[in-house]
């Protein structure tokens, strides 16, 4: 039934009526050591063969990182003592998840397209697989958003697109210092009463450079001679110190 | 100074580094303790992932034990010969340690285990160590001359017996291994080097002089943390290098400081110093166990428990 009036309602779209041309500030991160943080400025326009339809366009702008596996734990007071008690595994959550709009969420997207294009943090989180016992599991993923908030790792821009005469939108984003390493999806959608009327989508690229580079590479690659190399350098630091000491000693 | 750190993937101050790690490093020297147990807590206070955080400390311990050892081998106060009996009881202790781990870990709660046996076991040693020193020093103080405790009990009739000259003592090397074993096990469930285990022991148990306890300590924790970073390294691509040269960099200067420091101190003040880090850890502990987190959720690798 949904699937049907959702067809209709394709087809009532005249196909591609309006589409969106965007551009990235920049299309690549590179961590090096000194990174501390990102600014990225998501901006374009709306290409359009016939004219503004009456109804207000409203765009939403997300990236996110790469997804990865988790556990929310929850700590309950157990004979007096606070223990971790139940655990609900999520099956993926971005590390990274920002949602910029031009007005309040729940204003330019219906929930149904929520649901289809996961464009919400909560619907941008996958979690199936509650444990029967725990009824409440909805409260884990709620935690979860809540302490990524805190961290900067998930934000949500309500009314941060700047919309031009309908056709010009731009917004910055603020990537936090402590990015994981990948593909930060970027999708643009144009809605309209809830509707999404167009979407594209690229990638940002988050890739260490360097020595973080060199480093990391090593430690997943030549296990051994990375740890062979950090007591080393950890043997010779001691050795220096206590060298240098023995030095200060006898001088002084 | 921020600096992101490749492994643990988060941006750190560097200074902030610096100075925790010179911190932990001249208690370091001071107690012969690896400070990892205080360590821990501070790095996952800042935001390193604890897998991250547990790993690279032992490199960082690597580097500070063997700074302090240094300078105690200048003064002589290492006795190599017990420490060599003291670690391969470890050894042995700490491989049947992983597999009790894993036996509780099967069982289910092994985290509560964990915490309890940690503040018990901190409770005692901190406080029986506490109590002792006080004694100590108020009969120095009153002026009476301590009677040194030379008893002939039965373990100085168990077979085996070896000159450790360094401690002045000969003793059969059947008990400093067993403590190597039981510090070995406690080390590997509660995932510390043992330091602050091992220091009490080798001083109530084997009658070690403390000065001498110190070095001969740290020289043990070198070889545990050493071989405990390359496991991380191997298996779960933990160690951070980055992290671990800021920290040792502090870590290093400190255990120096720490050692001129214990020097100068009398043996007493040393073990009620240590007796009341002991206590404060506990307490510390404990609190975590009976206050109210603000936040009851955590985020955790998926799959543990």
């Amino acid at each position: 039934m949904l699937r049907l009036a959702l067809l209709i309602a394709l087809l009532a779209l005249p196909l591609k009526a309006e589409e969106v041309v965007m551009g990235l500030s920049r299309d690549q991160v590179r961590i090096n050591t000194t990174f501390e943080g990102s600014e990225i400025l998501v901006f374009g326009a709306v290409k359009r063969e016939a004219p503004i339809p009456k109804e207000p366009l409203d765009v939403i702008v997300t990236i996110a990182g790469p997804s990865k596996p988790l556990t929310v734990r929850r700590k309950e007071r157990v004979l007096g003592i606070w223990v971790n008690t139940d655990s609900v595994g999520i099956d993926s959550a971005p590390s990274f998840y920002a949602v910029a709009t031009s007005q309040p969420l729940a204003e330019v997207l219906s929930s149904v397209e929520d649901l289809r294009h996961k464009i919400s943090i909560n619907s941008a989180i996958r979690s199936v697989g509650a444990p029967a016992s725990i009824k409440d599991s909805q409260a884990f993923t709620d935690a979860l958003i809540r302490i990524r908030m805190r961290q900067n790792a998930y934000q949500i821009l309500e009314g941060a697109v700047s919309l031009d005469e309908q056709t010009l939108f731009r917004v910055g984003f603020e990537l936090p210092a402590n990015l994981t390493e990948g593909e930060y999806r970027t999708r643009i959608f144009l809605t309209r009463g809830g509707q999404v009327v167009s979407q594209y989508e690229t990638g940002i690229d988050v890739r260490k450079v360097g020595l973080e580079r060199w480093l990391f590479t090593m430690s997943r690659e030549q296990a051994m001679l990375y740890g062979l190399m950090s007591l080393a350098i950890a043997i010779a630091a001691g050795w220096g110190a206590s060298a240098v000491f023995r030095v200060m000693r006898q001088g002084g | 100074m921020q600096i992101y750190l490749p492994i643990a993937e988060v941006s750190v101050n560097a200074f902030l580094l610096l100075g925790l790690g010179g911190m932990v490093g001249v208690l370091s020297g001071m107690f012969g303790v690896g400070g990892g147990f205080l360590m821990t807590p501070l790095l996952f206070f800042i935001g390193i992932p604890p897998a991250v955080a547990v790993a690279t400390e032992a490199n960082q311990i690597v580097a500070s034990s063997f700074s302090g050892v240094l300078a105690h081998l200048r003064r002589k106060t290492v006795d190599l010969r017990m420490g060599t009996v003291l670690l391969v009881g470890g050894l042995i202790g700490a491989a049947f340690g992983v597999v009790l781990f894993n036996y509780l870990k099967s069982l289910g709660q092994v985290d509560l285990l964990v915490r309890l046996c940690y503040v018990v076991f901190l409770g005692v040693i901190g406080g029986m160590m506490f109590f002792e020193s006080l004694r100590a020093i108020r009969q120095t103080r009153s002026g009476k001359v301590i009677p040194r405790r030379k008893k002939h009990n039965w373990i100085h009739g168990l077979p085996l017996k070896m000159r450790f000259r360094t401690s002045g003592l000969y003793i059969s090397v059947i008990p400093p291994v067993l403590v190597g074993v039981a510090v070995g096990i406690l080390a590997a469930i509660m995932g510390v080097g043992g330091g602050f285990i091992m220091v009490p022991a080798m001083i109530y148990l084997l009658g070690m002089p403390t000065k001498v306890v110190v070095g001969t300590s740290l020289f043990q924790i070198i070889f545990v943390t050493a071989f405990t970073t390359m496991l991380h390294a191997t298996t779960n691509y933990t160690v951070d290098v980055v992290l671990a040269v800021l920290l040792l960099v502090g870590g290093v200067i400190g255990a120096q400081v720490g050692t001129q420091i214990g020097t100068r101190m009398k043996a007493e003040q040393l073990r009620i110093l240590l007796a009341l880090m002991v206590l404060a850890v506990c307490f510390k502990l404990a609190l975590d166990l009976l206050l109210q987190p603000s936040e009851l959720y955590s985020i955790a690798a998926p799959g543990g428990h």
